[in-house]
């Protein structure tokens, strides 16, 4: 049963890649207005688990609830409003490079009003003001560094003002200046625009200066759904050693091994 | 005697099974994409989620229009290259004057649109390969199926369409093309003149003879642009895959090309 305050309820998630089990039976909240970073190391799941939660792949067993549809379970036209209210801005921006980007901003309005088009121009520049891309609308993708393409893909996200947001990677490849900036900007759109908001990272500053609470992912499994500061305070070794950067004892051993292998 | 785990022919076997099931799949895949492009088509405008007329313009304008001058060029080409072959041949028969029927049947039925279909699968079906990969690549696809656009109505629907129309016009202009090549090339040589070889040419020529080429042409429209698609949809590892894909959905579609006109040539003339 879905709880009334919970934007996002993951029950018992199980997913394949071929034979290959990727998440193994995940249970996760995230309640209404709240930012959760999805952390953990390379492999460890959770950008499957995101791809999942997008709607982008058929689950082995269990649901995925979003806003209060199961959408392992609910049809294409109800999955087709549901992603009215769900942005995304994806690690590489992701934006059509055919396209500028006010026309970028534009493509969610064109495909799901019936606006015009002054209308949609107006639209389409108010969000890039908030992304402070203001000005920008008749420049191309490839002509944008990669901070600006990140903003205008976070203003394309929210053009229909969702209740769901999920970034992917948002800091990776970004200096800490721009990095930060991105951070406010995740705040802002918690805070003025009351959206859930789900973050899939490993960049840990950045984690922990936007997260209500952490989700920490290993190998498939969560290992701890908690708080910034229980998070920190954690006494999971494998917790502890992703948030000391150092390698767990598992890799120190598989590291041994192959010196004693090589010779080395 | 060696492992039969190993065996060459058991190996050579499962080779062939794979293949052919690798083979039977894509065959539904293109067949899926072919039913879903067509039921955007055709339902799209009744569902309030149509196929875009502007994209379909445009499509038409980069995969049709502009290929005319390579398509003219070519298609003039093989139109003299057959007049040669044929005078040459009837000499011996002291029946030069009959190349005026070769030429026309050849190109019509067989040369317009097997050239032309050639053409667009090198020219059209590797850039929508690529396209569709790079952005599979990019996450764009992926980008279009969470902002609740599905990319089949999007990107594959307006390219089909496109294509059903382009291609059979572009086979009908290269049938042109190719009758004026043979036409010069023979009132030079034999010194028929130019209106005797038209005259003759439109009393040799059925319009079923060209209908034929443009039957065949259509079918070269979709397997081109399906078999673009696909390999583009099923990209993986970057850049690296998207020249994979490109290079195969090429390979493919000239391969389809000719098995599907030889097969055809010789229904369509039973």
């Amino acid at each position: 049963m879905t709880n009334s305050s919970s934007a996002i309820e993951v029950t018992d998630l199980v997913t394949h890649y071929g034979p290959r089990e990727i998440l193994h039976g995940i249970n996760l909240t995230i309640n209404e207005g709240e930012i959760m970073i999805i952390m953990g190391g390379s492999g460890s799941g959770k950008s499957t688990l995101l791809r999942y939660l997008l709607g982008l792949g058929i689950p082995t067993s269990g649901s995925i609830n979003l806003l209060g549809k199961d959408i392992t379970k609910i049809s294409n036209t109800e999955m087709h409003q549901l992603r009215q209210n769900m942005g995304v801005a994806f690690q590489g921006g992701a934006l059509l490079s055919s396209m500028s980007i006010g026309e970028n901003v534009q493509l969610p309005l064109r495909e799901h009003t019936r606006l015009d088009e002054k209308t949609m121009e107006i639209m389409a520049r108010m969000k890039l003001e908030v992304v402070n891309l203001g000005g920008f609308e008749k420049l191309m993708p490839a002509e944008l560094s990669g901070g600006m393409i990140k903003r205008a893909a976070v203003a394309r996200a929210i053009v229909m003002d969702p209740k769901l947001m999920f970034f992917d990677e948002p800091s990776a490849g970004l200096d800490p200046v721009v990095s930060a900036e991105l951070d406010e900007l995740i705040l802002n759109l918690r805070d003025a625009m009351k959206m859930t908001i789900v973050v899939v990272t490993h960049e840990l500053e950045s984690a922990f200066k936007i997260a209500d609470r952490i989700t920490v992912l290993d190998q498939g499994n969560i290992l701890m759904t908690d708080t910034v500061e229980n998070i920190k305070n954690s006494d999971n070794e494998r917790i502890q050693s992703l948030l000391n950067r150092r390698p767990s004892n598992d890799e120190v051993q598989a590291d041994e091994y192959l010196n004693r292998l090589t010779g080395m | 005697m060696p492992d039969s785990a190993t065996h060459p022919v058991i190996n050579s076997l499962e080779l062939v099974g794979r293949s052919t099931v690798k083979l039977i799949e894509e065959a539904g895949y293109y067949f899926a994409l072919l039913v879903e492009s067509f039921f955007w088509i055709l339902a799209g405008p009744f569902i309030k989620r149509p196929v875009r007329i502007s994209s379909i313009f445009s499509q038409m304008m980069t995969m049709g229009i502009a290929a005319c001058p390579i398509v003219f060029v070519l298609s003039f080409s093989i139109g003299v290259m057959l007049a040669i072959q044929m005078i040459y041949n009837l000499k011996t028969f002291g029946a030069e004057s009959q190349v005026v029927v070769g030429v026309a049947l050849s190109v019509t039925r067989e040369f317009g649109p097997l050239i032309t279909g050639i053409l667009i699968a090198g020219r059209t079906g590797s850039s929508l390969a690529a396209k569709i990969g790079t952005m599979q690549v990019n996450q764009e696809i992926d980008a279009l199926r969470v902002m609740g656009i599905n990319p089949v109505r999007y990107l594959v629907a307006p390219a089909l369409f496109a294509m059903m129309i382009m291609v059979p016009l572009l086979t009908f202009f290269s049938d042109l093309a190719g009758l004026l090549g043979g036409a010069v090339y023979t009132t030079i040589e034999i010194g028929l003149s130019f209106d005797a070889y038209m005259d003759r040419t439109l009393s040799a020529l059925a319009v079923a003879d060209v209908m034929q080429g443009i039957f065949k042409s259509l079918l070269f429209a979709l397997i081109i642009t399906l078999v673009g698609v696909s390999n583009g949809f099923s990209v993986t590892g970057g850049a690296e895959g998207v020249g994979k894909a490109t290079t195969r959905s090429v390979v493919l579609s000239i391969s389809y090309i000719v098995i599907a006109d030889m097969i055809f040539t010789y229904f369509l003339n039973l």
